[in-house]
């Protein structure tokens, strides 16, 4: 089966694949877009506490539409709710969460990544209005700084490569990639392959890749139910 | 001691052509709407004050606000780390047509800057934007190991600011969400003035809850039922309304 058929995982998968490996007690920070979907796929029996930038930990998911307190959102402005144990912060406590290493997990999206673990996802170039948020300091300082992104572009381009062409968000701070055909961690300057999806071959996946997927022991079955 | 103003026209009176004014809020929430439509209403009236810099965390949404203040034409500079939103049509076109300036700063380092302006702390390293555009012409220095990037301080002739309750000393508590920069653009404007839903006497607060305490506010003016800029948005309201 072509990788170009319907074997990729959608976009709930993925967020559902990165989900299974935030473990019990971890805080955790998702950006804006896909990653906030990892929300909705924690496993039964973990439990996770988000953060978010603008000054909440441990909130809960979004309120019924006619339930929103505007006071009470998250880094994309949308209504989220109180959990027992949610606390309040302003911005400078909420960046020393960040910066200062308190996160176990930050997840965020990608227009490129390379294989020293640059990331590229804030700027498409001088066209438009430049705006980065949070992103560049998520990068530095979260235990673990991953990506969820699709595996190439709309267009078919790769999105991990040697080097990124975009303007970057941080030098080497990406450690592990998830995209709808494979997982990758990045090591020692590599892409090292740890899941690929079964029907596709190691060819397939590499001509889809911008630089050398490296092969480190066995590369498990990317599987993920319907979600 | 009482900080108390009597209304929100005196509230943004002393604000003058060029100055600097930090004004709070992450998106909507916290975004003192009350007394940046004062601040229209006195430009309108007035002419002034024009040629401001504003720094806060966006650009405006909508035509309330921010995005009013902005396109009203009397801001010449934003300061900001993500000058986009649901409709940020305002900002974008002024962007665009070269008349407004914007400076980006990632949003750790804005509020970190804020918080050593208010601190007395001229310039600090941190390791956001290393490596990147947004680094460039600033200085970088190794520390143990890693390579940080040199900030400096931002203060502000003044800060506008929304929290829930002050009392007369200009003790204050926030609202949820809405605090976000507020404590930290009290401390780095000369003068602070913050619209509060209600005003109380010394003592109603509990002090072991109040989030900023009244040395780094100036002036408190008490607005009863504050419009969220959020619910403005969804109902496509426009300011200043359009006379039909």
């Amino acid at each position: 089966m072509s990788a170009h058929s319907t074997t990729r995982l959608t976009p709930a998968q993925m967020a559902w694949r990165a989900a299974q490996d935030i473990a019990d007690g971890a805080y955790v920070n998702l950006g804006i877009g896909l990653p906030e979907m990892v929300a909705r796929f924690q496993p039964p029996g973990r439990e996770v506490i988000f953060h978010t930038e603008n000054g909440i930990l441990g909130f809960g998911e979004a309120p019924p539409p006619g339930e929103e307190d505007w006071d009470l959102i998250n880094a994309g402005k949308k209504a989220v709710t109180l959990k027992p144990g949610t606390a309040f912060f302003h911005h400078a406590d909420s960046f020393a969460m960040v910066r200062g290493g308190h996160l176990d997990v930050a997840i965020l999206g990608a227009f490129q990544v390379s294989e020293s673990g640059d990331l590229a996802n804030w700027s498409t170039g001088p066209k438009g209005v430049p705006a980065v948020g949070g992103a560049m300091d998520l990068v530095h300082g979260a235990k673990q700084v991953a990506v969820i992104t699709d595996h190439t572009t709309k267009d078919g381009k790769p999105k991990l490569l040697e080097a990124c062409t975009l303007p970057l968000t941080g030098v080497a701070c990406v450690t592990r990639v998830y995209t709808n055909l494979a997982v990758v961690d990045i090591e020692g300057g590599r892409f090292v392959l740890r899941e690929k999806l079964p029907a596709l071959s190691m060819d397939e996946l590499q001509s889809l890749t911008g630089a050398t997927l490296h092969v480190m022991g066995a590369v498990a079955d990317l599987n993920a139910p319907e979600v | 001691m009482d900080k108390t103003l009597p209304d929100l026209a005196t509230a943004v009176a002393g604000i003058e052509d060029g100055m600097s004014v930090m004004i709070g809020g992450f998106g909507g929430s916290g975004a003192p709407v009350e007394l940046i439509h004062a601040l229209i209403d006195r430009f309108r009236a007035t002419g002034h004050p024009k040629g401001l810099t504003v720094v806060n965390n966006n650009a405006g949404n909508g035509h309330v606000g921010l995005a009013a203040l902005i396109e009203t034409g009397m801001v010449a500079k934003l300061i900001c780390s993500f000058p986009r939103s649901s409709d940020p049509v305002v900002f974008t076109e002024m962007y665009r047509a070269g008349k407004i300036e914007l400076e980006l700063v990632p949003q750790g380092t804005l509020a970190e800057r804020i918080r050593a302006g208010g601190a007395g702390i001229p310039a600090f390293y941190t390791p956001s934007s290393f490596g990147t555009d947004l680094a460039e012409g600033k200085p970088v220095a190794e520390f143990d190991g890693r390579s940080y990037v040199q900030e400096r301080w931002l203060k502000a002739d003044y800060a506008l600011v929304k929290a829930y309750k002050g009392d007369k000393l200009g003790n204050l508590i926030y609202r949820m969400a809405g605090r976000n920069f507020g404590p930290l653009m009290c401390t780095a404007a000369a003068t602070t003035i913050v619209q509060v839903s209600q005003i109380v006497e010394p003592g109603a607060l509990d002090p072991e809850a109040v989030v900023t305490p009244g040395i780094f506010v100036q002036g408190v003016v008490e607005v009863a039922n504050p419009a969220q800029e959020e619910a403005l948005i969804r109902a496509k309201a426009v300011y200043p309304e359009v006379a039909q």
